[in-house]
């Protein structure tokens, strides 16, 4: 209704989405959905169930994925929560300091925490999968979590201590309760991409250990893009289901992802 | 006082406006003379602000034509019209300070720096702001962010000042002064002022006219005094200032009946005992203790000092409820004698005498009406299907505490106190008007249940 | 009590987040081949790693890092602009549908992302290069600046674009003299979040740079780790962009505090 409005400005993004995320998304389906000769099949999939071998490093990929956001959650909200305690220009540096080493290119975060395993005599392996994985994604937990903690509103924690309830009946009935979504974010944040890397565990652990990313890398580098596209259809969909099950962490997450 | 059309700046000619299918301006006529004062003054969501926009060239008008300095400008984008706005938070541009905001205007008509730095300084005059260009706005404090905008907009020299609601973010003190310098600034410039306000004091206290605006209808246009003195309806007595509404009975041309008494006025021309509203301000009811002088007798109730007269509230042993002003106090439970002037009794034609709708027979005992099938006992007398006219006396409207007891449910839109009963609008969920009249206490805003018992629903052929 | 143990809980977050970035910048400063091994105290990393010539790989593979960063920032930043002010005037429903659609680059994978892209250019027959590279930065960074230049909007007062209007400005001058400015704060963190999040990225580069010999940084590092090692100039490289961004994040940090600081006074 008002004069120049400007709505049309969303066309050219608008297309944008459609042929560089939706279209290549479709590309996707129509892939894992067409046999190496060509023509519908559902060819992939039969491969995919009579090979154990894929399903296998799925679930190890899931497994992996499930204990990094266990680790990075018990051990970044005490740190989100310390920090959202502290006086707000310290919090902020140090919030920095977390993020910080994000800036540096994860391959060679994760080349140098090999010259430290190799530096304090540790063996690689599955400990230094775990250690690189936490290592990598825990400033996704605590950041989540500590902007969570700093908008609970102070006057609900002290109505808390005036109803009577003690300092853990206060943590564990009103402080947690209430950084719930913080948390949901900060799982979505670790969960999804660790099942999805590749190249870290391969670094981490002299390429003993493959998980689900490196699997759909491979396939499509070796041309079996049919079969490479159903793995991640079916990774796609069982991203999909995690988000569904959690629509409004995910809505934070990608509102979050921006800030980090 | 009505302006002549060869010396109005801005004409509004059957201007409506909708938002999604709901609207908020029926029919608008308006004249703006050159250099005239006009409030538009209503409660909020009476379309004030939706009227001034469309005036600014925010909005697109629907329906109507819009014609200022002599042009049409109905479509003509806001850029383009020889208006400035100072906006309900000022807008002013936080990237700039003082002198940049000001000049804004001036910048993009190219005008040499020189000149712009005159002008600058000239209407920072006027707004008592000199020595304040070089401030960042957001320093600046409420009263001067309001003298800013206000310089911003004047020194384009429009022909027309457009001003929405400019001190509703100020606090008293600081809106009483700057409703002084608005006024002075208003004669200083020339031009027309149009002002948009909630507030009935302000658009008392600064107007040459008022145009007091209900759900997106005008109901009265008047000089400050024309409103105050003779409102036109039940709503803008009530809106402007303190009064007195009753219902009462025209027995004969200056001769009126109220409160269980007869009382001589001025008006005539309303058919014999034809239902009235009847307005009294509260400092025109003299009130004193010498019983046999008056006009009717009544009970203090209570007595509020409010700090230039006394408030009182009397009731009459008819049981009628008055609110009188007057700058002696009398104690209340005290009897005191009443009397009120024929010139000071505001006689008004009612709008309506009760509920009509347009309703359609559905069988022997239901009516359809408001999207509702209502049992009826009158139904019997009318065939199915027939389209016919439904009534309701506004006593027999039943609200319900509770939404899931009436027929259908709606919100108290309007409250009128009429000295024994309450006359309530109550807006129902299809967006049509119930009038109701109770003695139950109810807020502005209260969901209510309506319901109405199938021997009071009255029916008319179509 | 509860202090010293909180704070020395952070205290040894930090230094297990900082271990392996303070054994890079410590190894930069020796000349051995292998990372861990101190040969002794030497500066040759750092003069070898800025001789021309001596590395050509590496820096051919620094600039092109940089080169698509900023031009993917570049193509995002104004790409995501224009879509935020089209998506805030959008009805809330369409604005829903888009913003929708935008979230799904965010939380898709990168390797998902990577293939889906990576499978659009092939259908096509696109051979690969800079310009499939930068299409697809553009791809996962443009919703970030969308969602950093769109707050902005819900948070200016709609008046002031209306007032510009009201002072005889165009609606190309109102958007330029008093839109842009504020939203320029948005535009720039979208900017510097589309430059980084574009050097960073590894996956979804190596499935869209092709097989031309085109090499960013982190292409550039992974084909090394494969073949067993580091380049030991990559100690030096990685300090000084470590440094710099430490630097400047600390100097922005100060001067917002400082801002704000003055805001509360």
């Amino acid at each position: 209704m008002y004069f120049g409005k400007r709505r049309n400005w969303s066309i050219p993004y608008v297309l944008f989405l459609v042929f560089f995320v939706l279209v290549p998304l479709a590309l996707i389906v129509l892939f894992a959905f067409t046999s190496e000769a060509g023509g519908f099949s559902f060819e992939n999939f039969r491969k995919f169930l009579m090979h154990p071998e894929a399903m296998n490093i799925l679930i190890y990929s899931i497994g992996v994925a499930l204990i990094t956001t266990i680790l990075c959650l018990l051990i970044g909200y005490p740190a989100a929560y310390i920090l959202s305690r502290m006086e707000t220009s310290r919090a902020r540096l140090l919030v920095m300091l977390f993020i910080l080493p994000m800036w540096i290119n994860f391959l060679i975060r994760t080349l140098a925490t090999v010259a430290l395993f190799d530096f304090l005599k540790l063996p690689l392996g599955e400990g230094a999968l775990l250690f690189g994985m936490v290592y990598n994604f825990l400033p996704f937990m605590i950041y989540p979590i500590y902007n969570i903690l700093l908008k609970t509103d102070q006057n609900l924690i002290e109505a808390a201590e005036d109803l009577g309830a003690n300092p853990r009946q206060v943590f564990f009935r009103t402080i947690l309760p209430l950084s719930y979504p913080g948390i949901t974010s900060g799982i979505m944040m670790v969960f999804m991409p660790v099942i999805s890397t590749f190249a870290i565990a391969e670094l981490l652990t002299i390429n003993n250990i493959k998980l689900f990313g490196t699997t759909l890398q491979e396939n499509i580098y070796n041309g079996m893009w049919n079969y490479g596209a159903a793995l991640s259809l079916l990774m796609l969909l069982l991203i999909g289901i995690i988000s569904l099950l959690n629509t409004q962490g995910s809505a934070r997450a990608a509102e979050e992802g921006g800030l980090i | 006082m009505q302006q002549k059309p060869d010396t109005s700046i801005i004409t509004v000619q059957h201007l409506s406006h909708a938002f999604g299918g709901k609207t908020v301006l029926k029919d608008i006529n308006l004249s703006i003379g050159k250099g005239e004062f006009v409030t538009i003054l209503g409660p909020s969501g009476c379309g004030k602000t939706t009227l001034m926009r469309l005036i600014g060239g925010f909005l697109k008008a629907m329906e109507g034509k819009i014609t200022i300095a002599g042009k049409d400008m109905t479509n003509t984008p806001p850029h383009l019209r020889p208006v400035n706005t100072v906006f309900q938070r000022y807008a002013l541009f936080p990237h700039l300070n003082v002198f940049g905001n000001i000049a804004f205007g001036l910048n993009l008509k190219k005008l040499t720096q020189e000149e712009i730095k005159k002008r600058v300084m000239h209407v920072l005059k006027i707004v008592t702001m000199t020595d304040y260009e070089e401030r960042d706005v957001d320093t600046l404090s409420g009263g001067q962010q309001q003298r800013v905008a206000i310089a911003r907009a004047i020194v384009n020299e429009p022909e027309v000042l457009l001003l929405d609601e400019p001190l509703a973010a100020l606090d008293l003190k600081m809106r009483k002064d700057m409703q002084m310098e608005i006024k002075a600034m208003h004669k200083k410039l020339g031009i027309s002022f149009v002002y948009v306000t909630h507030d009935q004091e302000e658009a008392l206290t600064l107007s040459d006219r008022i145009v007091v605006m209900r759900e997106g209808e005008i109901q009265q246009i008047g000089t400050p005094a024309q409103i105050y003195n003779e409102p036109e309806n039940s709503f803008v007595a009530d809106f402007i200032g303190e009064s007195n509404i009753l219902n009462g009975i025209m027995i004969k041309d200056r001769f009126v009946e109220f409160a269980g008494h007869q009382f001589e006025c001025v008006d005539k021309g309303f058919g014999l005992h034809e239902p009235v509203d009847v307005v009294i301000r509260p400092e025109d009811i003299y009130i004193f203790e010498k019983l046999e002088a008056a006009q009717f007798t009544g009970k203090v109730t209570s007595s509020i000092f409010k700090g230039v007269h006394y408030e009182m509230m009397v009731t009459t042993p008819e049981g009628f409820e008055f609110m009188i002003q007057d700058y002696n106090s009398f104690d209340v439970g005290q009897t005191v004698g009443m009397l009120v002037k024929p010139f000071d009794i505001q006689v008004m034609k009612k709008e309506r005498l009760c509920n009509t709708f347009e309703g359609t027979v559905i069988d022997k005992s239901h009516i359809r009406f408001l999207g509702n099938n209502f049992k009826c006992d009158e139904a019997q007398r009318y065939e199915s299907g027939a389209s016919v006219k439904v009534s309701v006396d506004f006593r027999n409207v039943i609200l319900h505490d509770n939404e899931e007891d009436g027929m259908l449910s709606g919100s108290v839109s309007f409250i009128l106190y009429k000295g024994d009963h309450y006359h309530l609008t109550v807006l129902t969920e299809g967006d049509e008007h119930i009038f109701a009249d109770t003695n139950d206490i109810w807020d502005d805003g209260d969901r209510v249940g309506i319901s109405i018992s199938p021997d009071t629903i009255q029916v008319a052929n179509d | 009590m509860r202090r010293i143990l909180s704070s020395s809980y952070l205290g040894i977050l930090l230094v297990m987040l900082y271990a392996p970035i303070l054994i890079i910048i410590v190894f930069s400063f020796t000349e051995a081949k292998v990372l861990g091994n101190w040969t002794g105290f030497s500066l040759k990393l750092y003069t070898s790693l800025f001789e021309g010539g001596v590395h050509h790989s590496l820096t051919s593979a620094l600039w092109n890092t940089l080169i698509i960063g900023l031009s993917a920032a570049v193509v995002s930043t104004l790409l995501g602009t224009m879509a935020a002010i089209g998506i805030f005037n959008l009805s809330s429903r369409q604005q829903k549908a888009v913003q929708l659609v935008n979230s799904i680059p965010i939380l898709n994978p990168d390797i998902i992302t990577a293939i889906s892209l990576f499978l659009l250019f092939v259908s096509l027959g696109i051979s690969q290069g800079y310009t499939t590279v930068i299409l697809a930065h553009v791809t996962f960074c443009t919703p970030y600046v969308v969602l950093s230049v769109l707050p902005r909007l819900r948070r200016m007062n709609p008046s002031l674009y209306e007032a510009a209007l009201d002072l005889g400005a165009t609606p190309f001058l109102a958007l330029r003299k008093v839109m842009l400015p504020e939203l320029k704060p948005g535009m720039i963190s979208g900017f510097i979040l589309a430059f980084t999040l574009s050097i960073d990225d590894f996956v979804v580069t190596l499935f869209t740079i092709g097989n031309e010999g085109l090499e960013t940084i982190s292409t550039y590092i992974y084909a090394d780790a494969r073949k067993g090692g580091l380049t030991p100039e990559l100690r030096p490289l990685s300090a000084i962009i470590f440094i710099t961004v430490l630097v400047l994040l600390i100097l922005i940090n100060q001067r917002t505090a400082k801002k704000t600081n003055m805001k509360t006074i």
